[in-house]
């Protein structure tokens, strides 16, 4: 009977019908404030001239692409131990926004790279290991969609999420390597954080805490439809067996 | 165990079991390679580490669904699940059988095909010795995706799709361990790196694999 | 407006690239929300009235 005892659920469903508005409303105020402060009120790089205001989502959706994936591992180690269902349910529901945030941080580093390195794409360590990232958000999305029963899928897609993190981090060293073994150093990636001016660095952590207040919101309002599909399948299978 | 191995073995040998396919395969993407990028030999030496990796890691991948799918099907999993040897023991065997029929002959076969690549002569060691120790974490993750998909029955396209990434590390210090062998670099580097990776996924993923049947039988 | 110089193409379009996305994953989640969200409601209706 555990599939309709949600006692736990309906806590979480009545916590985030409250914080919802809350965190919804923060989030478009410190997005807007962190964009409209960087787009329009920061000078420009006298290196990249206005090309420096990618930086206000490139990084942020950076940051929000690589906290995802652990958020979602950490929500599969609470499925497989403690088995809520609201933990693995949260974990499918942020993986879509994971992948969108990676895909930005993707197309604008293209975008950005195409003035400032002459180059849409360079087989850089940071970019390489974002393209893997990006294909671990498919597979374990396209687990999640091909598994009929959802405790098998949760099972499943935690145990992915687990073995997929190990290779994902020893794929990001891997690629380090690959990448010195081919040219010496990389001369193409920057460290942002380090040289980023302080002009710079007020809106930049605006427009973060802005993206972690959005993927926050999204994910409330993506685990509160899991948790009512998850219902109406419940539902759905006791009436046939009525 | 070695019951399980034989018997793995018997079926992969017999007429329909699939093995020489996967062989068949690497040769085929070997021959398409030249036609693809032009038969200029210094090229062709150049990348030819690099196509041979790709391409047995492409061979292993096509047989990997037999891992477990045959033995769901006809009810042996559920047989295996109830034995009196531990289910990792059972998915480290089968891995070890995949191997055996599958990374086994791809290693021997390498430094065949390279010579239609027109790999340089130090480079034919590395080359095998490369693909020796790294083709065994390669069955071995396979088997790991086998088991997450065991199930399904659409699961042959999807078992590629989390496979594949799994497999990027391998590939990475596989092939450069190879493409070092032969540009006469220093190779202990990857070939450490390699043998880590290959004895971390044959330490680790039975486990994994083991856990991903019992959910998949549940 | 601001005074986007030479790479005013650029900046435009990874700005318009994000809103897109980011629009879209909104819009997509929201959408889903309501469907599900009413498609329950229907349900649990259906399922008092039959006990």
């Amino acid at each position: 009977m555990s599939i309709w005892e949600y006692a736990n659920p309906k806590k979480f469903m009545q916590t985030s019908a409250w914080a919802l508005p809350w965190v919804t409303g923060l989030a478009v105020l410190t997005l807007l404030g962190g964009l409209v402060w960087g787009f329009f009120f920061t000078p420009d790089d006298f290196r990249m001239g206005s090309t420096v205001k990618i930086i206000y989502i490139h990084v942020p959706a950076a940051i929000m692409a690589t906290g995802t994936w652990f958020m979602m591992l950490a929500a599969s180690l609470v499925w497989l131990i403690r088995r809520h269902h609201v933990s693995v349910l949260a974990a499918k529901a942020a993986a879509p926004v994971g992948m969108t945030m990676t895909l930005i941080g993707l197309f604008t580093g293209a975008i950005w790279g195409q003035p400032m390195w002459g180059t849409w794409w360079a087989w850089d360590p940071r970019l390489t290991a974002f393209l893997i990232l990006f294909l671990f958000y498919l597979g374990y999305m396209a687990l999640w969609e091909a598994i009929e029963n959802p405790d098998t899928a949760a099972d499943l897609t935690s145990v992915l999420c687990l073995v997929g993190s190990v290779f994902a981090v020893i794929s990001r060293y891997a690629v380090l390597f690959w990448n010195q073994g081919l040219h010496q150093g990389s001369s193409l990636s920057m460290d942002q954080e380090e040289h980023v001016a302080d002009v710079y660095a007020w809106p930049l952590w605006t427009a973060i805490v802005g993206f972690g207040l959005l993927f926050v919101s999204l994910l409330l309002i993506r685990t509160r439809t899991e948790i009512r599909a998850r219902r109406l399948r419940a539902l759905e299978a006791r009436e046939r067996m009525a | 165990m070695m019951a399980l191995l034989s018997r793995d073995l018997a079926l992969a040998f017999r007429a329909g079991g699939g093995f020489g396919l996967s062989l068949a395969f690497f040769l085929i993407v070997t021959v398409l390679v030249p036609f693809g990028v032009g038969p200029e030999g210094g090229t062709l030496a150049r990348i030819a580490p690099g196509i041979l990796w790709v391409g047995a890691l492409l061979a292993c991948l096509l047989s990997l669904d037999r891992i477990f799918a045959l033995d769901h099907e006809d009810g042996t999993l559920d047989l295996l699940a109830t034995a009196p040897i531990p289910l990792e023991t059972v998915a480290a065997t089968k891995a070890l059988a995949h191997w055996l029929t599958t990374g086994l002959p791809l290693t021997l076969a390498a430094p065949v095909l390279a010579i239609l690549l027109n790999l340089p002569p130090s480079g034919f060691f590395w080359l095998t010795a490369s693909l020796a120790l790294g083709t065994p974490a390669l069955s071995m993750i396979g088997a790991f995706g086998a088991a997450l998909t065991v199930g399904l029955k659409r699961g042959g396209l999807l078992l590629s799709l989390l496979v594949l990434p799994l497999y990027i590390p391998t590939l990475i210090f596989g092939a450069e361990c190879a493409r070092r062998g032969a540009e006469g670099l220093a190779t202990a580097t990857p070939v450490l790196m390699l043998l880590g990776i290959t004895l971390g996924s044959l330490a680790l993923l039975p486990f994994a694999a083991a856990a991903a049947i019992r959910v998949n039988l549940r | 407006m601001v005074e986007l110089g030479k790479y005013a193409v650029t900046v435009l379009a990874a700005y318009g690239v994000t809103i897109l996305l980011v629009l879209g994953l909104v819009a997509l989640s929201l959408r889903k929300g309501t469907r599900v969200k009413r498609a329950l409601e229907v349900q649990e209706r259906r399922m008092a009235k039959n006990g």
